[in-house]
């Protein structure tokens, strides 16, 4: 807790609440139909998200699996423009043609979520392939689930990593369900997944991710030995999702307990940063007050903005299928 | 000048890569080994191992990685051993390259080059003689290319690496060793553009890859018995240049399709609907189509010559559509 200041904490702190009650509004939107298809939402791993990006430059490139919003948030887009997206509207980060699962923002490096589990973990060794081919100083930071590490295209991904010392930073969310089997019933060392990396020789460190201080310190130190030509660095962060796998899977189902959940929801990463913060006497309750009136309306002019754009004209359908000379 | 296939592939890459220091070439075997046929002969010596990079057996890893680093501002080619090797990165291609810049509404874009043999060589067996240009051909995204003669070989993969969409460019294991003329000096052919072969009046015949010469040699033979025969090598199968296609029907009336692949939903049914489609009052019968047999290739040679087209085939089709069976 050396490095506690205020304004700093503050902003961290807004920026998981933006993520939170961004999701909480597209869940409303869902329910209301103005979203549609698949919504996975990153309640309860805000932390994650917001954690692992305050420790990179502007510059450096993040990638993920589906659960995206957090990120693409986090990374600084337009509010606006992702509900746009969610909304399937002409105004949206990918003008409609995305989607929840496959947000980018290129101004703000934020390379795509993807939706095959595993499929994207080689774009992100590619990534890093290009910065270090470049002589850029720049890193990548790989986001996927733990349902993602047994599959073949993460292995392949981890050796090239490793065998080139790329600089790319796998972060593994260990929400412990890959949709509804759990962590111990896919992978064989589900105590340590971290093994499947560490098994190339990647290093590797497991973090509480729902703190979102720690997740920030571990990445600071990650980040400058991987920017400094150390190779590839695997980080598994605990974590849980407090919602369903997606809107169409209720928040505990038949795989899970409500009791688990409940248990789970004690260790929200934005009331564990909210505790810190008052423990430190930083800040009073009344000091969040105006967070929550601010992240209130930036949310509520997001989907204001989505709701009043256009669809995309028909003309769009054909667009962008391929680069046109 | 008289080169060979392979060494026309290896003058366009050479060029390319003198050219622009963003193209680097990736694949097994590419570098030190000089290219599992010897494509990359003399690579790695002039360009170094970063840019010749040899990876190990992992067609889903080192294919993503190179879409990756094409995200990131690199010009990749992808050596595949053999085509086939492609469906083991087939999620990389078509949900990856292929898919990227639409689901980013323009943002990104994928310039890479996937390029290696297709087709069957001698006896190679049913998992190493497959032709699969139609499954990348029905991907949205993707271009095709399948050049016969060692001429179009480099204009065309010059203007493959210079294009800035994901290309598959197919090859033939018993093309590398064929030689034809090569204009000295730099030139490009354009993707898109067929060429007729040999000009007829009498019936036309499309054909690419190891196949044109087929039709052309069955060309010789029925100029023989008096029949013109024109041949068309679309070179380019995505986008397909229909427009060459039916200037020669209109003329000729008659339309002939061989193809090495399987005959169901192949190539040529494509081709047919196209001309059926656009110039179907010009035809005097039904267009036939000579392809691969229904069945994984077998080893024994005389059963894998039965599966292949050949000229007498070919001779016969020709008569058949011409009514001089």
């Amino acid at each position: 807790m050396a490095d506690m200041d205020r304004d700093d904490l503050l902003s961290l702190y807004r920026q998981m609440l933006l993520i939170r009650r961004f999701e909480e509004k597209s869940a409303e939107m869902y329910a209301l139909a103005k979203i549609a298809g698949f919504l996975h939402l990153y309640i309860g791993e805000e932390a994650v998200a917001v954690g692992a990006i305050a420790a990179l430059r502007p510059d450096d490139y993040a990638i993920s699996a589906y659960r995206d919003h957090g990120y693409c948030l986090a990374r600084g887009s337009d509010p606006g423009k992702v509900m746009a997206e969610l909304f399937g509207k002409a105004t949206g980060l990918c003008q409609g043609k995305g989607g929840s699962m496959h947000l980018v923002d290129l101004p703000n490096r934020f390379m795509g979520g993807y939706a095959i589990v595993g499929g994207h973990i080689p774009l992100a060794t590619g990534l890093a392939f290009a910065t270090k081919y470049q002589k850029q100083d720049l890193v990548t930071v790989c986001f996927f689930g733990e349902g993602a590490v047994p599959s073949g295209q993460a292995h392949e991904a981890f050796n090239l990593a490793a065998l080139w010392k790329l600089p790319v930073i796998f972060i593994c969310e260990n929400n412990r369900y890959g949709m509804g089997t759990p962590v111990h019933r896919a992978v064989a060392l589900y105590e340590n997944v971290a093994e499947a990396a560490r098994s190339y020789g990647i290093m590797a460190e497991r973090v509480d991710g729902m703190d979102v201080l720690a997740v920030r310190a571990l990445m600071r130190t990650v980040v400058d030995q991987v920017r400094a030509g150390h190779g590839p660095f695997f980080i598994e962060a605990m974590t849980y999702r407090f919602m369903g796998h997606s809107m169409a899977d209720p928040s505990h189902g038949h795989y899970r307990s409500k009791d688990e959940v409940e248990e789970h929801r004690k260790r929200d990463p934005l009331v564990l940063l909210k505790q810190q913060i008052l423990d430190q006497a930083l800040c009073a309750e009344a000091d969040f007050k105006p967070l929550e009136q601010e992240v209130g309306e930036i949310v509520a002019a997001a989907v204001k903005f989505a709701d009043e754009s256009p669809f995309p004209e028909p003309s769009a359908l054909h667009r962008d299928v391929m680069v046109e000379d | 000048m008289l080169l060979s296939y392979r060494e026309a592939l290896n003058q366009a890459m050479r060029e390319e890569m003198r050219r622009d220091p963003r193209i680097f070439l990736i694949g097994e075997e590419v570098g030190y080994y000089q290219g599992a046929f010897k494509v990359t002969k003399g690579f790695v010596e002039e360009f170094g191992p970063q840019r010749v990079v040899d990876t190990p057996i992992t067609e889903a890893g080192f294919t993503g990685l190179a879409i990756g680093a094409a995200m990131a501002g690199l010009q990749p080619i992808v050596e595949l051993m053999t085509m086939n090797f492609g469906i083991v990165a087939l999620d990389q291609i078509v949900n990856n390259a292929a898919k990227i810049r639409y689901m980013s509404g323009g943002q990104l874009s994928v310039p890479i080059v996937i390029r290696g043999p297709g087709s069957a060589a001698h006896q190679l067996g049913a998992q190493h003689s497959q032709s699969l240009e139609a499954w990348f051909c029905h991907v949205p995204g993707l271009k095709v290319v399948a050049p016969s003669t060692p001429r179009d070989a480099k204009g065309l993969l010059k203007s493959a690496i210079r294009d800035q969409n994901p290309v598959i460019f197919i090859e033939a294991q018993l093309l590398y060793g064929t030689k034809g003329e090569v204009t000295e000096g730099e030139y490009t052919i354009p993707l898109g553009q067929a060429e007729v072969k040999r000009a007829g009046a009498d019936v036309t015949v499309v054909a690419y890859s190891k196949m044109l010469l087929v039709a052309l040699e069955a060309a010789d033979q029925l100029s023989r018995e008096g029949l013109d025969v024109e041949v068309i090598d679309p070179r380019t199968l995505k986008p397909l240049d229909l427009d060459t296609i039916v200037t020669s029907v209109k003329k000729t009336g008659r339309l002939v399709i061989v193809e090495e692949g399987w005959r169901f939903c192949g190539l040529g049914a494509q081709i047919a609907d196209s001309i059926y489609t656009a110039a179907f009052d010009y035809l005097d019968g039904p267009i036939v189509r000579v392809t691969g047999e229904e069945v994984p290739m077998p080893y024994s040679r005389p059963l894998e010559d039965a599966a292949i087209p050949d000229v007498p085939r070919v001779v016969a089709a020709v008569k058949s559509v011409c009514g001089a069976a």
